[in-house]
């Protein structure tokens, strides 16, 4: 797809030759994440999380669809469904299991994904389209992950639903009809239990197309690499397989690992416990967290606790953690130094790493209750996760002098290594490597 | 063969007006097909909004005679919960003693209530913040520092006439439609 010298699909065998004639799937695998494909031969262990978050989609998709076959989206019985699940099905402890911590593990995966991204500039052109998809991805995530927070209908669902749904009615004039069309009541109820069931089984599937698009605009520059050098030549690639099908295998390995030590030995350990307490209109839980993964965001929308002028702070809120996600539609524009990766960027990677830890300082207050001093610490934070990408990145770009890059990823490769490219024509032989297959 | 002649004459004929028929036709027919898309729409959209079986509002009837002055209940309007307290003589003196000026949603307690019951304070246990169900309608618990009622999901702080004080929430706690069918009766909805 991407580059000329990228190895062609050649069917041996008569019936996928006779296929490849008709209806060529094979080869647009092949091409897509097959020997087909050529990759940096630099890409470091970073480079696994795009895999991974696709096989997290896969493993919600089929625990998902397992799970609604036992599943009763009513709200009378939604909490008896999803106990009898755990007790009465078989392997059905399992699937939930698997499913809630699956959520987990998809937004761990895709938050390294992202900050990958922010921190060795896959956004910048050519791939800007790459990284909206993926951002359109995370938000379908989001709210695919809301709505199925809400089906086992416990306390943290119900209230969950009516405090998400409830950001919708800070919206002046229109927002309490939004809010009630959103929920088909004046509350969280059957309604909004059935049609909520109804979106968590389609959303995944909207994911998985996007999901092809992101792919597919990636596959159009090729895949970006650690030194934020273009390719310049087949030395600089090798194909995706077998080279990175082996390298994401082993990141699918660990991967397995850590998920199977969550789902066994610590299932609810990043669950609430007040979800195995049925949902009650009349009780709200003590304290109102939603899943971890939305503990950043939902401390911005907690740091505005006055008005501004004749805006009240609810909708401020409401604004500002809605533009927390949208704002980074525009970072491909808003960073506008020519380097791509931060370790030839001395100062952006120095705020790089205050960005992280931002972001982890707000997590943390987003899980905490709503007083001192977490209030005061997410309004300094959310302030800060503003200005990062309003006025420090765009003014790293203006001042900042960048270290000498490589002449290209291949010089980049031998360097690390104590070579240079003349010796290394007699050790390798070959530039391009050739697939075994 | 005929209409396609005569179409082709006609398209020649009218060519130096620029507006063919056929251009005309392909026009009409596609706005007619959007407009048509649009309308589909409605019902795709509005199916969303309550059935008719929410929107049976059930009104609510609440017996005031064994709330004792400093007590609240909580009970259930319009699958929401509603509160019915009934103020103490201090609570009222302090709910009056507020400048209705400085507050972020001002109202008197008067305007809260119905004429000679200002006792009687009957809103909705919905925060105006994001829908929780403040605390302090309960035996024992925790009404925050403005004696009234605490949300414990952000921290919005109402007065003893449920008026919001602190905190993120915009509004006071909602007084939603009732009236007395009797001395110590209330009928809500």
């Amino acid at each position: 797809m991407s580059f000329p010298w990228a190895n062609e699909y050649t069917p041996k065998a008569p019936l996928m030759k006779w296929l490849d004639d008709r209806l060529p799937l094979p080869r647009l695998v092949y091409g897509a994440v097959g020997g087909g494909y050529p990759v940096p031969r630099n890409l470091n262990f970073f480079w696994n999380f795009g895999v991974l978050s696709g096989l997290a989609l896969v493993i919600q998709i089929v625990t998902g669809v397992i799970m609604a076959m036992h599943y009763g989206a009513n709200e009378l019985v939604a909490f008896s469904t999803v106990e009898q699940t755990m007790r009465d099905v078989n392997a059905g402890w399992l699937m939930r299991y698997a499913h809630a911590n699956g959520a987990s593990f998809f937004f761990i995966v895709v938050y390294l994904h992202i900050f990958r991204g922010l921190y060795f500039g896959s956004y910048k052109a050519p791939r800007e389209m790459v990284w909206l998809l993926g951002l359109v991805i995370f938000l379908l995530m989001m709210a695919t992950a809301f709505m199925g927070y809400v089906l086992p209908w416990g306390q943290m669902s119900y209230w969950g639903a009516k405090v998400i749904t409830g950001l919708f009615g800070a919206i002046p004039v229109v927002g309490e009809p939004i809010q009630t069309w959103l929920l088909g009541g004046f509350a969280p109820g059957n309604a909004a239990l059935n049609r909520f069931f109804s979106l968590h089984y389609l959303l995944p599937f909207v994911i998985a197309g996007v999901v092809i698009l992101h792919i597919w605009a990636l596959h159009i520059p090729g895949s970006s690499n650690p030194t934020g050098v273009e390719v310049k030549g087949p030395q600089d690639t090798v194909p995706f397989h077998p080279y990175y099908t082996a390298k994401d295998g082993f990141g699918a390995g660990i991967f397995f690992i850590a998920f199977a030590f969550m789902v066994y030995f610590a299932p609810n350990y990043l669950g609430h416990p007040d979800n195995y307490i049925e949902a009650n209109p009349l009780s709200t839980p003590a304290h109102i967290v939603p899943e971890w993964y939305f503990w950043p965001f939902y401390a911005i929308l907690r740091a505005f606790t006055v008005d501004f002028f004749f805006v009240p702070a609810k909708l401020l809120g409401v604004l500002a953690m809605f533009s927390s996600i949208l704002l980074l539609f525009f970072l491909p524009w808003l960073d506008t130094s020519p380097v791509r990766s931060g370790r030839y960027r001395p100062l952006f990677r120095k705020f790089f790493y205050i960005l992280i830890a931002d972001v982890l300082v707000l997590g943390y207050c987003g899980g905490a209750p709503a007083e001192e001093p977490y209030v005061m610490i997410s309004q300094i934070a959310a302030a800060y996760y503003f200005a990062h990408f309003l006025i420090i990145l765009p003014l790293i770009a203006a001042f900042e002098k960048p270290l000498p890059l490589p002449g290209s990823i291949t010089e980049a490769v031998l360097a690390k290594h104590g070579l240079t490219e003349e010796k290394t024509v007699a050790i390798e032989g070959e530039a391009a490597p050739v697939p075994a297959e | 063969m005929a209409t396609l002649e005569n179409s082709a004459n006609e398209a020649l004929s009218t060519e130096g007006d620029g507006v063919r028929r056929r251009d005309f036709i392909n026009i009409a027919a596609v706005s007619f097909a959007g407009v048509g898309g649009v309308v589909a729409l409605v019902p795709l959209v509005n199916q969303m909004n309550p059935s008719a079986d929410v929107l049976a509002q059930a009104s609510t009837e609440v017996d005031l005679s064994g709330i004792q002055p400093g007590q609240a209940v909580k009970t259930v309007f319009r699958s929401q919960p509603l509160f019915v307290r009934h103020l103490t003589p201090e609570e009222i003196s302090k709910a009056d003693a507020v400048d209705v000026s400085t507050l972020r949603d001002p109202q008197t307690l008067e305007q809260r209530t119905v004429d000679g019951r200002k006792e009687w304070l009957i809103t909705m246990g919905v925060c105006t913040h994001l829908g929780c169900v403040p605390l302090g309608a309960g035996e024992g618990e925790n009404r925050g520092e403005f004696g009234g009622y605490f949300c414990p999901c952000h921290g919005s702080s109402y007065d003893t006439a449920a008026r919001i004080r602190k905190g993120p929430a915009p509004l006071n706690l909602e007084v939603p439609p009732y009236k007395y069918t009797s001395d110590t009766a209330i009928l809500v909805g």
